[in-house]
């Protein structure tokens, strides 16, 4: 197309990154800045009996000291997506408090505030804040927390269900499918609850200016506009136009900065209460404690095949961890962006999903990094290669048998699923044979043979899978119990020189907004990427814009700027064909100027942009100017496809399983820049690799919580991780302009079934069937003592 | 991530601490590279009122070469160690163990005296140290005295010294070469289990760490050794209680610390 989509143009936002001149929030400081501590539950479940704050206030720097009994108790933050009973009665919706009032229901909830004029005086200050707490029961697992008798996290409700939802063919339908099958392979588990570990903690600065009664909010945030809209119109109830919300640079976020946090709230209500501009920085322990976690399902899975291995039925019953309060998206994660995806890449003609998602005295979990799509991945990706080796067949060839065949959505039509959505376009089987030719499947499987006989264990494991991403149509998503709309906005400004300045609604928490759009803009124009700027973040410059997640920035916020960008053409074509005295048919535009086709006459890109802002020769009727806006809703999600793979080395004496190789291909349709995209798959397997062998959330029985810093926690390293293959096939989405699907979570979607099926298939010969994640050494070595033909020992 | 407010004494001398640890008692901590204290004071678990720096004493730094014995001094850093030609080529165990310790960064700072009068449970250190049989130097207001590597570790954060004493020197015997072989724990990457192994005579000394509240010397091993061989390493658990916590079961680690001896057994 130009000179700039499909290349790796360097990203332009590297060098403030790499010289460390990235302007982060908590690197902002304001004159008569003070900060915050808070005080916070050390109890999962416990009433509050007295709060006294009289110590702190007194103690040396403190401005003011808060509770839940001040006027911030009577706020509360919205949840943002309503899902129901499946027999109609409505989501159970508790308040979420901005500080605690009455109960505490997970450690580390806000209980009080401390204001002071220094972090550390704050800090000093919070623990002079005697707190007298009723310890109660409390209940962590999702499933526990159904049981009678379980203690209840919300006392006004009659049990711990937030709601029990369900999707698909009827269920008897899909149980009677199911009895009459040839196999039926099943598989319970538990998703891992993972924490989403920004490198940026969240940070936020509020600050109040009497003079024009108007806030200034400074947010570490995924998602600026909606921040500002829920924190003005649900949570403190001020007026959306005196609150201005400012977010530059944002260090990773994995779905965590997309969320309306009670902190935020209370910044923003504080800072008008002490009259200085106030200001929290989450530390790291805050940070465990305080930031949505992800996943933690507790999953009973059947499969139903025939006897050539064709899947007949798919039923999975899931308990899905809320923790104690609905945060912003969490009930839309294992529903509609998670049960929708139970199609997978199959023909299968009966799916049935039921989720219970009930409350527990845990920190609330919300959308993280794939956000309920990993969940449906690893779910079908281990059901399907589980099924293939109970019944001897090769796990390869299942999947081949069980394809939806290739559609491009314009010759062929999108593929309706069982479970509501259509597929825009796929191709599969080819994504597979891709993958298979750099493996080189077969002198694997010869490798592997052997190794066994020297006594090594090696493993093979594959995950194919699709993703709804590019979130979303808004009637759609309306439709789905969606609070908010799902379009973007891209807003293209012309300058009178020819510069242009880019203002999208998507906010860049890494991905490289700065370039990708700009590369963009750069070809269709005809211009220089130099002369091209790219605005987010604040909400005084983009007019709105619904934010980055759910890999929608290219395919909702990139196609909004191209509507502007083709509006800004058509109405430079008008001005060329004015200054060139032709008719708009006779021009062509291609490398920045508008010719008259078949002659030399032509008019720069440079002097039209001229005319429109001084346009003393000009068409009649004409409005001078060269600035478009666009709002984009798109008529369906796109769908992101893959096969990957990985191989892996198991020691069977102590667990310790080494990746020796992993290779990604994606179809993520049309690609703008292949270094972004490869950058976004490494670091999704990456992730992914977390999830699979390290990472885990972990609360004893009283919901403490027992993984709080990195002593315990484990994160991927540079040695955990092997060289990462990437290669592509290219299915071009159909019904958005640029043709793209996203990629921002597709490696972390594949990438663990691949590795846990590879697990599998290496200790298979051992009569290890299924390994709960992550697979630590300790859970390896106890699978193998477990399995029927037992381990080895010293 | 902000300390409890402190007091701050750079001590000049060994002397000079000894004689704050005096004043101060069980107000006072001793701070030498910072890598397990200052953590701990920044997450508020630990918070003295007074600190006594040890670490800008030269005396303490360095390795030498005394007859038999290198002597190291308590300020020596893990990076000086794990690099050292002297260590290397008479106690190599001791440069594996220090070389494992933590990252470059940690490497760098901390210091060998910090880590063992810190006497975490899972220390890559003490293994080595037990194993090569090292003497660990320590002074108090009645001068100096020489703890035996066995005698020093106590317990779970705990050892030997007495309330005024700060370690100087530890002395490891030349002819410690051998094995180090650890088993991380995944997300700390302190040794989950760390086994060494040292030949001396016709025998062998295995050093455990990680494995239990207190790092201890495998003696059933090491007696087995010489009729048995490697299949000592059965014995690498027997008679001692296994942590446990949500990386490994007393199980799992008994199982462990025998598979990492029969590897270190076999790598002598």
């Amino acid at each position: 197309m130009g000179k700039y989509i499909g290349k790796s143009v360097y990203r332009v936002e590297d060098d403030r990154f790499v010289t460390g001149k990235g302007k982060y929030t908590d690197d902002i400081v304001l004159p008569g800045m003070v900060y915050v501590a808070f005080v916070r539950s050390p109890y999962a479940h416990a009433r509050i009996l007295s709060i006294d704050t009289s110590q702190a206030r007194a103690a040396e720097g403190v401005v003011g000291v808060f509770t839940g009994e001040d006027e911030c108790g009577q706020y509360g933050v919205p949840c943002g997506w309503q899902v129901n009973f499946k027999n109609g009665e409505t989501m159970r919706e508790p308040k979420q408090p901005l500080l605690a009032v009455g109960k505490v229901r997970f450690v580390g909830e806000p209980v009080a505030v401390v204001v002071a004029e220094s972090m550390a005086q704050a800090r000093d200050a919070a623990e002079l804040v005697q707190v007298d707490y009723e310890e109660l029961p409390a209940v962590v697992d999702p499933k526990a927390a159904m049981e009678p008798g379980a203690p209840l996290v919300h006392d006004e409700f009659p049990d711990n269900a937030a709601f029990d939802w369900c999707l698909g063919n009827d269920r008897a339908e899909v149980e009677a499918a199911l009895a009459n099958a040839h196999h039926v392979t099943e598989l319970r588990y538990r998703q891992n609850r993972l924490a989403p570990n920004a490198i940026e903690p969240r940070s936020y600065i509020a600050d109040y200016n009497a003079v024009e009664d108007k806030w200034t909010l400074y947010t570490a945030t995924q998602n600026p506009h909606l921040i500002r809209l829920l924190l003005c119109a649900f949570t403190l109830g001020i007026p959306e136009h005196k609150v201005h919300v400012v977010s530059y640079d944002v260090g990773g976020g994995f779905g965590s900065k997309i969320f309306h946090y009670r902190e935020e709230a209370l910044v923003t209500w504080l800072s008008k209460q002490v009259g200085r501009p106030v200001k929290w920085t989450a530390d790291r322990s805050e940070a465990f404690l305080m930031d949505c976690h992800g996943r933690d399902h507790v999953v009973h899975a059947r499969m139903g095949f025939d006897a050539e291995g064709k899947i007949v039925a798919v039923l999975a019953d899931e308990y899905c961890n809320m923790g104690a309060y609905l945060s912003t998206f969490a009930p839309a994660i294992p529903t509609y962006l998670h049960g929708t995806l139970f199609q997978g890449l199959y023909t299968t003609p009966l799916i049935h999903v039921n989720v219970i998602a009930p409350f527990t005295h845990t920190t609330p979990v919300d959308a993280l990094r794939g956000a309920g799509r990993p969940e449906a991945t690893y779910l079908l990706e281990r059901l399907i290669e589980t099924g293939a080796r109970e019944m001897g067949m090769d796990p390869v060839e299942i999947r081949k048998k069980n394809f939806i065949p290739p559609f491009d959505g314009v010759e062929t039509p999108g593929y309706q699923t069982q479970v509501a959505l259509q597929y825009d376009s796929g191709n599969y089987e080819g994504a597979l044979n891709k993958l298979l030719s750099i493996v080189d499947y077969e002198e694997f499987r010869a490798q592997q043979e052997a190794a066994r006989k020297e006594g090594r264990y090696l493993g093979i494991g594959f995950s194919t899978y699709i993703e709804a991403c590019g979130i979303a149509p808004s009637a759609v998503v309306g439709a789905l119990g969606a609070r908010a709309g799902l379009y973007e906005v891209g807003h293209v400004r012309v300058q009178p020189t020819g510069k242009v300045s880019v203002y999208t609604g998507s906010h860049s928490h890494g991905q490289g907004h700065e370039t990708t759009f700009a590369q963009i803009v750069a070809d269709m124009l005809g211009i220089s990427i130099d002369d091209v700027e790219v605005v987010h973040g604040d909400t005084e410059k983009v007019a709105f814009g619904m934010g980055t997640y759910g890999s929608r920035s290219l395919a909702v916020g990139g196609s909004a700027i191209v509507k502007s960008v083709e509006k800004i053409l058509e109405k430079g074509a008008r001005i060329a064909a004015h200054k060139l005295e032709c008719a708009v048919e006779d021009l062509e535009y291609s490398e920045g100027k508008w010719t008259v086709k078949g002659t030399d006459r032509s008019v720069s890109f440079g002097e039209v942009a001229l005319t429109a802002y001084v346009p003393h020769v000009y068409p009649q009727g004409e409005e001078p100017g060269l600035d478009f806006s666009s709002f984009y809703d798109p008529v369906n999600f796109t769908y992101p496809f893959g096969a990957h793979a990985a191989i892996v080395e198991v020691d069977v004496e102590t667990g310790k399983v080494q990746i020796l190789r992993y290779v990604a291909v994606d179809d993520v349709g049309n690609v703008i820049n292949p270094m972004i995209v490869d950058g976004q798959v490494h670091g999704g397997v990456v992730h992914g690799i977390g999830q699979a062998l390290l990472e885990e959330v972990v609360y004893d029985s009283d919901g403490q919580l027992l993984t709080g810093s990195y002593m315990d926690y484990t994160m991927p390293r540079a040695d955990d991780v092997p060289f990462i293959e990437t290669d592509r096939t290219t299915t071009p989405c159909p019904h958005n302009p640029l043709g793209v699907k996203g990629v921002g979570e597709a490696g972390t979607i594949a990438s663990p079934a691949a590795i846990v099926n590879a697990v599998v298939d290496a200790l298979w010969p051992l009569g290890v069937r299924d390994i709960q994640m992550p697979l630590t050494p300790l859970r390896v070595w106890q699978a193998i003592q477990k399995a029927s033909n037992g381990g080895s020992q010293v | 991530m902000i300390p409890a407010t402190f007091e701050y004494k750079r001590a000049q001398t060994v002397e000079e601490a000894i004689q704050w640890l005096g004043q101060y008692g069980d107000e006072a901590k001793v701070l030498a590279g910072g890598h397990s204290l200052i953590p701990s004071m920044k997450l508020r678990l630990s918070r003295p009122a007074v600190l006594i720096d040890i670490g800008r004493i030269e005396a303490l730094r360095g390795i030498r070469e005394e007859g038999d014995v290198l002597a190291i001094g308590a300020n020596t850093t893990h990076a000086v160690i794990a690099s050292s030609p002297l260590v290397e080529a008479h106690a190599n165990v001791l440069s594996q163990s220090a070389g494992s310790i933590g990252d470059v960064q940690v490497r760098n700072v901390g210091t060998i005296g910090g880590s063992l009068a810190h006497a975490d449970p899972a220390a890559d250190y003490p293994a080595a140290i037990l194993a090569s049989e090292a003497v660990i130097v320590v002074q108090g207001p009645q001068g100096k005295r020489e703890v035996r590597a066995e005698d020093f570790f106590v317990g779970m954060f705990t050892t030997a010294l007495e309330e005024q004493e700060i370690i100087v020197e530890v002395r490891v015997p030349k002819g410690s070469n051998g094995v180090y072989l650890k088993f991380k724990q995944p997300a700390s990457r302190f040794a989950l289990v760390g086994v060494a192994a040292v030949k001396r005579g016709g025998g062998v000394n295995v050093g455990i760490t990680g494995a239990s509240d207190t790092p201890y010397r495998a003696k059933a091993v090491e007696q087995a050794y010489p009729q048995e061989g490697v299949e000592a390493a059965k014995y690498a658990a027997e008679g001692v209680e296994m942590l446990e916590d949500h990386f490994a079961t007393a199980e799992y680690r008994a199982h462990l610390a025998r598979v990492l001896t029969r590897r270190a057994l076999e790598a002598l």
